[in-house]
């Protein structure tokens, strides 16, 4: 990348900083115009100065051809003017005014937007190269990337060039002119005076910025050690778990107090010279006038220097500071914007760093890996440069299925690392079908072989995006685009070009579905339901799509089939007489499986306010509970729970796990109600306060009388419940109708879980095995009416996370396999992928996998070396070296490298 | 049926009659109110145990599966009874299959929650080990008995 700044923005912006240079040298005319007008104003116009008498009328707007006289011997006008008295001027001339003033104002609104559009695009530019170096990392570079410090450089540090670079040459062009102009007046009044301030500006010009050259150092250094902190930090985070696991968590504040003493220590520097040399710049402007007054003084009472001159000078100095120092202050910002722009640069300077032509979108994949991998002496150096690979030679069949086995630090993984062109060994060579994997293009290594490592990363998105990341090399189909869309992606398109960003279209379709082996959409659906069969998978996802929700209006047959679901698994239970396993919703009877506050609400809330444990604080609510009476029977019960979780709860230390579990009060709550139900007894009820009455109403909403058992609610209530809930609901329809979706028998409710849409209704409390006997009865339903295909693509749309947070490790590590399966690759490298999982899950995973390629083209990383002998071949790592290789019937029971490992298993 | 009335019968059962009425009540709270159909298991022999089973009402039977493979049934439960509480004390597998011979409406104490009670009260520990004694006596008194006969 260019090194220095200036070249930078010069290359990139060079005919944008032109344009506005000749914008800012013609709004100048007008600038001075409207300078000089509040002087006539005052003078012709208020004054009345060249007018002799009321009457009397001057020309307006005459404007003389210059030079005319000398050449024609004739005044010429362009315009002869309109005579006008003196009030009609004044208004003229204000208008004038008026209209400078906003054309200077129009003219700088364009150059500031013209400016500020142009720091942008090399802004984005440089983000965008920023970005793309990281991409072209080599891998072993990138693990010593430090990601938040990476972030913050993009992010933050550059964000400051983007100010700077509209005024990079605009500014200097400007001011310099200013500058020069009063010089130059000053010179011509007096050469003296003008030489005095002359040597002035040089000294200011001279030694300020060398003054400013520690106080930019000490710049780069606050930078550097603000960056490290953003790194700390960003690792606090990650290794939270580490932190408290190991009570170090004073250790971090003492190493962070002591990097904050130490920015501070710099900031304080800096403060400390920037206001010296501040001190200093302001004492050499004043020194001017001091010598223009004493000097010029004196020379004009001697007579050396007329008066009027002395003014003239004194009065075009007052010029000369205020650009000097704009533009002393505008070279320290190129000064600390080239610091900033160096160290950033730098750190994106790596000593190797990948060809663009390697990621080139159209290049070619090539024909299908067939041959060989080849390793010509190869040797892998681990991240401290420490050889861990040495001098291998060895040639592994593609078509084939070969186990790699060896000890923990043997190499084994490194191995299978370079085989697939990803990391490059350190000496030797890596044939790929005879090609070396050192210049192979990505679109071979990414497409033709896929590898999966230990610990898997997934990028955001659906469990079907997460399937299908691996199939996006370059958009395949154009997004279908209305026509002003279609105009709002060219112009987007015309920016990206001028900022040198990629145009390849994100929302277009980039599925190449070739290389997943399939014709379209709904065969590449078919696909990744066999991948995640392959993988272990499908149960989960159909667990996802049971919890997912639908858009019954985008999916209105899915809808209609899940109705038509949950009639038939009612009619399913009362056939085999397990009606009783499922309570169902009645819109005009108490659910006693359900909590009292679903039971109220009757319905899914879709404002959080609307939960139903938040009824006792709702508006809505609250006035339906006091028009039927309900509010005085919540707070009764509130007062028996909290009494009984008083009397229970009581001996239990605060932290109980008892009390997560089973309470409906925190451990820290139940003094409070402790005392709260002291008094209530003590006073009675009524005489409570509003708020004490406010935290009894709060508890049961939560109470299942079927679960709790408190024998809380009996016929009384129950009706009282049903009575209120139909009281809330006309009340919700009427001031909030989209903030809940009621239970409704005959419709599919679309903020409830297509679970809950079956069911419709609480799987029943203490029925034996009821969640497992219900669960097998809806699998039963869906396959019945063919719907589990539909539950499936529910759960194909289930959020993975960040970084797939919201899966397990072990479903992260199948999601990844499946990725990796989901493009055919020709060769599939799996670095001890399956490690995490439970012996069981991984032998069946390893055995549908090796039974999918069983045509070969996988290299599988074991962790453990009994699996080898489902593998056609073996090959042994031990130290680095490859003692042996060939079939495993070969090689087992030889007394070799394989059996040492067998029996240290 | 209630919390209060789970409790009375939880007072019942030897193990538990010398402990607080609060401490059983919170024991109750804590554990799931199971009810079986006639005919389901509880639990078959050689399982892994996680819970024991307190019956508030109907009966069920205990058989054992001999090394012909016939089942025996060796005991009946009823209300207030106890089953399935040697799982949880020393992890072995389930010793017996219980049945139920009605409908049986049962309180279900899972290990964790027996050995959290335990931990927290100490005196269930010293009943349980009261208990557990008597037992051994007895089995030994009748070991003694089948010997000398």
């Amino acid at each position: 990348m260019e090194t220095n700044l200036f070249r930078y923005i010069w290359r990139h912006s060079r005919r944008e900083q032109l344009g506005i240079l000749t914008l800012v040298a013609a709004s100048l005319p007008l600038y001075f115009l409207s300078l000089n007008l509040p002087k006539e104003i005052v003078n012709r116009g208020i004054q009345g100065q060249g007018f002799a008498g009321p009457g009397d009328t001057q020309t307006f707007l005459r404007t003389p051809v210059p030079l005319s006289e000398t050449l024609t011997g004739q005044q010429l006008y362009f315009y002869e003017g309109v005579p006008l008295d003196q009030t009609a001027l004044l208004l003229a001339l204000s208008f004038v005014f008026l209209a400078l003033v906003i054309a200077n104002g129009l003219v700088k609104y364009v150059i500031n937007t013209a400016k500020g559009r142009m720091g942008e695009r090399v802004l984005r530019r440089l983000r965008y190269q920023l970005v793309d170096r990281v991409l072209r990392f080599p891998l072993p570079h990138l693990r010593r990337v430090k990601q938040a410090e990476a972030a913050t450089m993009v992010k933050d540090e550059v964000e400051p060039l983007g100010g700077f670079i509209g005024d990079a040459f605009v500014q200097p062009a400007f001011l310099g002119g200013q500058a020069l102009t009063a010089l130059a007046f000053i010179l011509v009044q007096s050469v003296w005076l003008g030489a005095i301030a002359l040597a002035i500006v040089v000294i200011q010009a001279g030694l300020i910025p060398k003054l400013r050259i520690p106080i930019l150092r000490l710049g780069k250094q606050r930078q550097l050690t603000a960056r490290e902190l953003a790194g700390r930090v960003g690792e606090l985070v990650d290794g939270g778990l580490e932190i408290h696991a190991h009570d170090t968590s004073n250790l971090e504040r003492a190493d962070i107090s002591h990097r904050l003493g130490q920015i501070f220590d710099i900031r304080y520097e800096i403060f400390r010279r920037k206001f010296f040399v501040k001190f200093l710049n302001n004492f050499l402007s004043q020194l001017t006038p001091f010598i223009f007054y004493a000097v010029g003084g004196v020379l004009a009472i001697r007579g050396h220097l007329d008066i009027g001159a002395l003014v003239a000078v004194i009065s075009a100095y007052k010029d000369l500071p205020g650009p000097v120092k704009e533009l002393i202050d505008w070279e320290q910002r190129r000064q600390d914007v080239q610091i900033k722009y160096d160290t950033v640069v730098e750190q994106f300077q790596p000593p190797a760093i990948l060809e663009p032509a390697r990621q080139d979108p159209d290049a070619d994949s090539g024909p299908p890996l067939r041959g060989s991998v080849e390793l010509r002496n190869v040797t892998v150096n681990d991240d401290g440069d420490t050889p861990i690979l040495k001098n291998v030679a060895l040639t592994l069949p593609i078509a084939t299925r070969t186990a790699v086995v060896g000890a923990g630090a043997s190499g084994k993984s490194q191995l299978a690392q370079v085989a697939t062109g990803l990391f490059l060994p350190a000496s030797g060579t890596v044939l790929l079908d005879g090609r070396d994997t050192q210049s192979l293009p990505e679109a071979v290594t990414g497409r033709r072989t896929a590898y999966v490592g230990p610990e898997a990363y997934l990028f955001p998105g659906s469990v079907g995006d997460t399937l299908l990341y691996g199939l996006k090399h370059r958009p395949v189909r154009a997004a279908a685009r209305g026509a002003e869309a279609e105009q709002a992606k060219c112009a987007a398109d015309r920016e990206s070009r001028v900022s040198g960003n990629t145009l390849l279209d994100p929302e277009a379709d980039w599925v190449d579905y070739t290389a997943a082996g399939v014709d379209g959409p709904e065969a590449l659906r078919q696909r990744m339901v066999e991948v995640l069969d392959a993988v272990d998978m499908s149960a989960d996802v159909y667990r996802f799509g049971l919890a997912g929700t639908i858009d019954p209006e985008t999916r209105p047959e899915t809808a209609a089939a899940l109705l038509e679901a949950r009639r038939l698994l009612a009619r399913r239970l009362q056939e085999r007489d397990l009606q009783g396993l499922v309570e169902p919703f009645d819109s005009s009877g108490y659910n006693r499986n359900a909590t009292l506050g679903e039971n109220l609400l009757f319905g899914t809330p879709i404002d959080p306010a609307f939960a139903p444990d938040q009824l006792a604080d709702n508006r809505i609510a609250r006035a339906a509970m006091r028009a039927t009476g309900l509010d005085r029977s919540l707070a009764r019960m509130g007062l028996q729970i909290a009494r009984t979780m008083v009397e229970i709860f009581a001996d239990l230390e605060p932290g109980h796990p008892f009390f997560e579990q089973f309470s409906f009060i925190d451990a820290e709550d139940l003094p409070r109600y402790k005392t709260l139900v002291a008094q209530a007894d003590k006073i009675g009820l009524d005489a409570l306060s509003d708020d004490q009455i406010r935290q009894l109403e709060r508890l049961p909403l939560a109470y299942v009388e079927a679960r709790h058992r408190l024998d809380l609610i009996g016929p009384e209530v129950e009706r009282l419940v049903v009575e209120t809930r139909h009281e809330l609901d006309r009340r919700i329809v009427a001031e909030r109708p989209d903030a809940v979706e009621v239970f409704d028998a005959e419709r599919y409710n679309a903020a409830a879980s297509l679970q809950d849409n079956i069911l419709f209704g609480r799987i029943a409390h203490g029925r034996a095995n009821a969640e497992t006997r219900i669960a097998g009865a809806v699998a039963e339903v869906l396959d019945q009416l063919g719907l589990r295909a539909h539950v499936i693509d529910v759960g194909l749309e289930y959020p993975v996370g960040v970084a797939g947070k919201r899966l397990s490790a072990v479903q992260r590590q199948k999601l990844a396999l499946a990725r990796a399966l989901m493009k055919r690759p020709d060769l599939l490298v799996i670095d001890q992928a399956t490690a995490i999982m439970d012996g069981q899950t991984q032998t069946r995973i390893m055995d549908r996998l090796l039974a999918e390629r069983r045509d070969g083209g996988v290299i599988w990383v074991l962790h453990r070396a009994q699996l080898a002998d489902r593998f056609d071949r073996v090959v042994v790592v031990d130290a680095g070296q490859v003692p042996e290789h060939g079939r495993y019937a070969e090689l087992a029971g030889t007394g070799g490298a394989l059996d040492r490992l067998l029996s240290d298993d | 049926m209630g919390l209060e009335q789970e409790v009375e019968v939880l007072r019942r059962i030897p193990l538990f009659q010398n402990i607080e009425p609060s401490k059983l009540k919170l024991m109750a709270f804590a554990s799931e109110r199971v009810t079986f159909a006639d005919g389901a298991a509880l639990f078959d022999q050689g399982e892994e145990g996680d819970a024991a089973y307190i019956v508030l009402e109907g009966t069920a039977d205990v058989r054992v599966t001999a090394d012909s493979g016939e089942p025996i049934t060796v005991a009946q439960v009823a209300s207030n009874d106890i089953v399935g509480e040697i799982a949880i004390l020393c992890n072995v597998p389930r010793t017996a299959t219980v049945v139920a011979t009605s409908e049986l409406v049962t309180l279900k104490i899972t290990k964790e929650l027996f050995f959290r009670m335990v931990q927290d009260f100490p005196q269930i520990g010293i009943e349980v080990m009261r208990v557990l004694a008597h037992r051994l006596e007895t089995t030994t008194r009748q070991l003694r008995a089948a010997r000398g006969g």
